[in-house]
């Protein structure tokens, strides 16, 4: 205790008494289960889930814990996880793209096409493919600034023109093989972080939390603000560190983290930074509380709308290419079946609001992993696809009544 | 503030709108409005409801484009076609409807769109100036860091109050910026809008509230069913002022007093 009473209540944000300051490690938990207990469930459901799936699978078949498929669901999880960042965009505005399966779809023909028919440099290749995703964002954008139109409808309308363009510049053989030498096929299939670097990496998050935590406290106490302390960053980044350690432990028991995996939480952190610490961002969340409070405060809603629309068909771009290298091929059924579905389900389930104004980068990856683990368990279970389209389905409506319930339950306790 | 540091801002025009008018499909809510704004000068715009004081607020903030009619600002014609531009230019605005965003905090609420810093926010910076501005309106804001759909309907109006403030505009717009305050806040709220008129800004309020107009007003506007319907002073008689607004010479108010007079002549 540096601080005597008379300097907390100098501080600019402890002038009313009526609130109590959680403060310490007690403070943060009964702070954490007041957020809960009003509707504000964070990461909890996607804790509780795993935690159930990993169980339940486990106990019906004991390879789903197994290292190695571990691997493999990581391997599967970032090209959904790809197009799930692109819907968390939309989602946030409270918007939708049902054409995402498409997309991607569409994006791995172009790949296929440009790179092995055309034989096009591959970078070339996909950047062709991610051009694409983001003029069919464009054309999103403008539909729905322009002409008012549901954007489920542009999309839904988007899904089937998109889909005719896959099977189009497919052709009549409508699969394209994606050779196994390749560099992208390598970087889907094979392509693991080295222990080494894959350790040193585990070790960021906790370090980038310590100090970012020592800069807002000296921030914050240099301008008379209270800054809470560092015992409970201190004790949620050896947490983090000791979780992530052992993970990337367990992972290197079998092949290890793999690098298409690697990339994607990039993008996470990415994203998250955008929508969290920049203007685009806090745009982002008013455009999707409150459209017209956002418009009457100066923002640019149809350029914010239209950045949304872009990014989500460019990364749901680039999950097309990453699955065309983890299938190594090019198909008709590229994007087809439960990939919109998956992709959406993941960002609501990760925690992101179908109404808008809710949600982060994290939910992306969260989401997917609960739904990879489903996939992946009923697979092993020898499912067939029917019973798994089911079963997603039912999670997706599961996760979406939480959502409709939590929401209520915010507005009731003033959390909006 | 002497009357001769104010008179040296009087009269220089900030705001001049000629022939406003705003239809919305078949109903016509501004006809052929005037209205002159001068700089270190509260302009009360009075009316019954529906009388268009809102649209024509509205119209002055960029939300609704008028009809018809010219504006002219610091001695320019302009169009304020996005309320962003209105902002821009220096005129801020407090909604009748307040127009927060209920899902974010009260800071991220009052600098929306003119963050500070836009590729990396400065949070620590953004939240001393947000104390700052709330303790000079003697604000009872619990928590800066606490989503706006948690605070009282008074909470939020001193918000948004703030909110116009905060980028030092040259004319504030208060549409009936007291109906949710308690006695001390609307006192608070009254001697801001003298404050902010001693710093020579123009200032428009709405209000129903006859007492609140004639204590801080130097010009009343009335709007009767979307038309100007005549321009009083404080010294103008309250019966004066409610005949203009109603429209009517004959009313509750005009009889009593006649009755009053009777009995006194009798
Ligand atoms: N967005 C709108 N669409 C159609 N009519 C409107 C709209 N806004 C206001 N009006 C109409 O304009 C008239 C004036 O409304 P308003 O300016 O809100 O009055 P007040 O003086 O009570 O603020 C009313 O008849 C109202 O119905
Ligand atoms: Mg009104």
């Amino acid at each position: 205790m540096s601080h005597d009473t008379k300097s907390l209540a100098a501080q600019l944000d402890r002038a009313d008494t009526r609130v109590r300051h959680d403060e310490g490690i007690g403070g943060e938990v009964r702070a954490f289960i007041d957020r809960v207990r009003s509707g504000d469930l964070g990461m909890l459901p996607v804790i509780v889930g795993l935690l159930l799936i990993s169980t339940v699978f486990s106990t019906l078949n004991p390879v789903f814990l197994a290292p190695n498929n571990l691997v493999n669901l990581l391997f599967d999880a970032a090209a959904v996880g790809f197009i799930s960042l692109g819907v968390v965009c939309v989602l946030l505005l409270g918007e939708i793209d049902l054409s995402i399966g498409s997309m991607s779809g569409l994006a791995s023909a172009v790949i296929g096409v440009l790179w092995v028919n055309t034989g096009l440099p591959l970078p070339l290749a996909i950047a062709g493919a991610l051009l694409a995703g983001a003029l069919t964002g464009f054309v999103y954008g403008n539909l729905c600034n322009r002409f008012e139109m549901p954007s489920f409808v542009a999309t839904l309308a988007g899904l089937l023109a998109l889909l005719g363009m896959q099977l189009y510049i497919l052709g009549p053989t409508g699969s394209i093989n994606l050779p196994f030498t390749s560099s992208l096929v390598r970087f889907g299939q094979i392509m693991i972080i080295p222990a080494w670097l894959a350790f040193t990496l585990a070790l960021v998050p906790g370090a980038v939390m310590i100090f970012s935590g020592l800069r807002t406290m000296r921030h914050r106490s240099a301008a008379n603000l209270s800054s809470g302390g560092m015992t409970v960053v201190l004790i949620k980044a050896a947490i983090l560190t000791a979780a992530l350690l052992f993970i990337v432990y367990y992972l290197e028991q079998g092949r290890g983290v793999p690098w298409m995996f690697g990339v994607f939480v990039l993008f996470v952190v990415i994203l998250d930074y955008a929508l969290t610490r920049t203007q685009w961002g806090r745009s982002m969340f008013a455009v999707g509380g409150n459209a017209e409070a956002a418009r009457r405060a100066g923002i640019n809603v149809r350029r914010i709308r239209l950045s949304a629309f872009v990014l989500c068909s460019t990364f749901a771009a680039l999950g097309g290419v990453f699955s065309a290298a983890r299938l190594a091929s090019a198909s008709q059924q590229a994007g087809t079946g439960d990939v919109n579905l998956n992709a959406i389900a993941a960002a609501v389930i990760g925690g992101t609001s179908l109404f808008g104004g809710r949600g982060s980068a994290w939910s992306a990856l969260l989401g997917v992993l609960v739904i990879m683990a489903i996939s992946n368990g009923l697979t092993l279970l020898n499912l067939s696809s029917s019973l798994r389209y089911m079963i997603t389905g039912a999670v997706l409506a599961v996760a979406v009544i939480v959502d409709s319930l939590a929401r209520r339950s915010r507005a009731s306790h003033g959390r909006a | 503030m002497t009357k001769a540091s104010r008179g040296r801002d009087h009269g220089d025009l900030i705001l001049r709108l000629r022939g406003i008018s705003k239809q919305f499909g078949a109903i016509t809510a501004l006809e052929d409005i005037e209205l002159d704004v001068h700089a270190g000068e509260v302009v009360a715009l009075v009316g019954d409801n529906g009388a268009g004081k809102s649209t024509l607020v509205k119209t002055l903030a960029g939300v609704h484009q008028p009809t018809a009619g010219s504006i002219q600002y610091l001695g320019k014609p302009v169009t304020l076609d996005t309320p962003g531009k209105a902002l821009e230019m220096g005129i801020a605005t407090v909604f009748q409807d307040l127009s927060l965003c209920e899902n974010l905090d009260v800071v991220a609420n009052l600098f929306l769109g003119h963050e500070l810093n836009p590729w990396r926010l400065n949070e620590v910076q953004m939240e001393v100036r947000a104390w700052t501005l709330l303790q000079e309106l003697a604000a009872r804001i619990p928590s800066v860091r606490e989503p706006i759909a948690s605070l009282s309907g008074g909470q939020r109006q001193t918000v948004a109050i703030a909110r116009s403030l905060l980028l030092d505009p040259h004319i504030i717009m208060l549409d009936e910026p007291t109906a949710a305050l308690g006695v001390a806040q609307t006192a608070e709220v009254l001697n801001l809008i003298e404050r902010v008129r001693d710093r020579g800004h123009g200032v428009i309020l709405i209000s129903h509230n006859m007492e609140d107009v004639r204590a801080v007003a130097d010009r009343i506007v009335v709007l009767r069913l979307g038309r100007n319907n005549g321009v009083f002073t404080p010294d103008n008689t309250h019966e004066e002022l409610v005949a203009a607004i109603t429209g009517a010479t004959e009313n509750s108010v005009s009889r009593r007093t006649a009755r009053i007079l009777e009995t006194q002549g009798g």
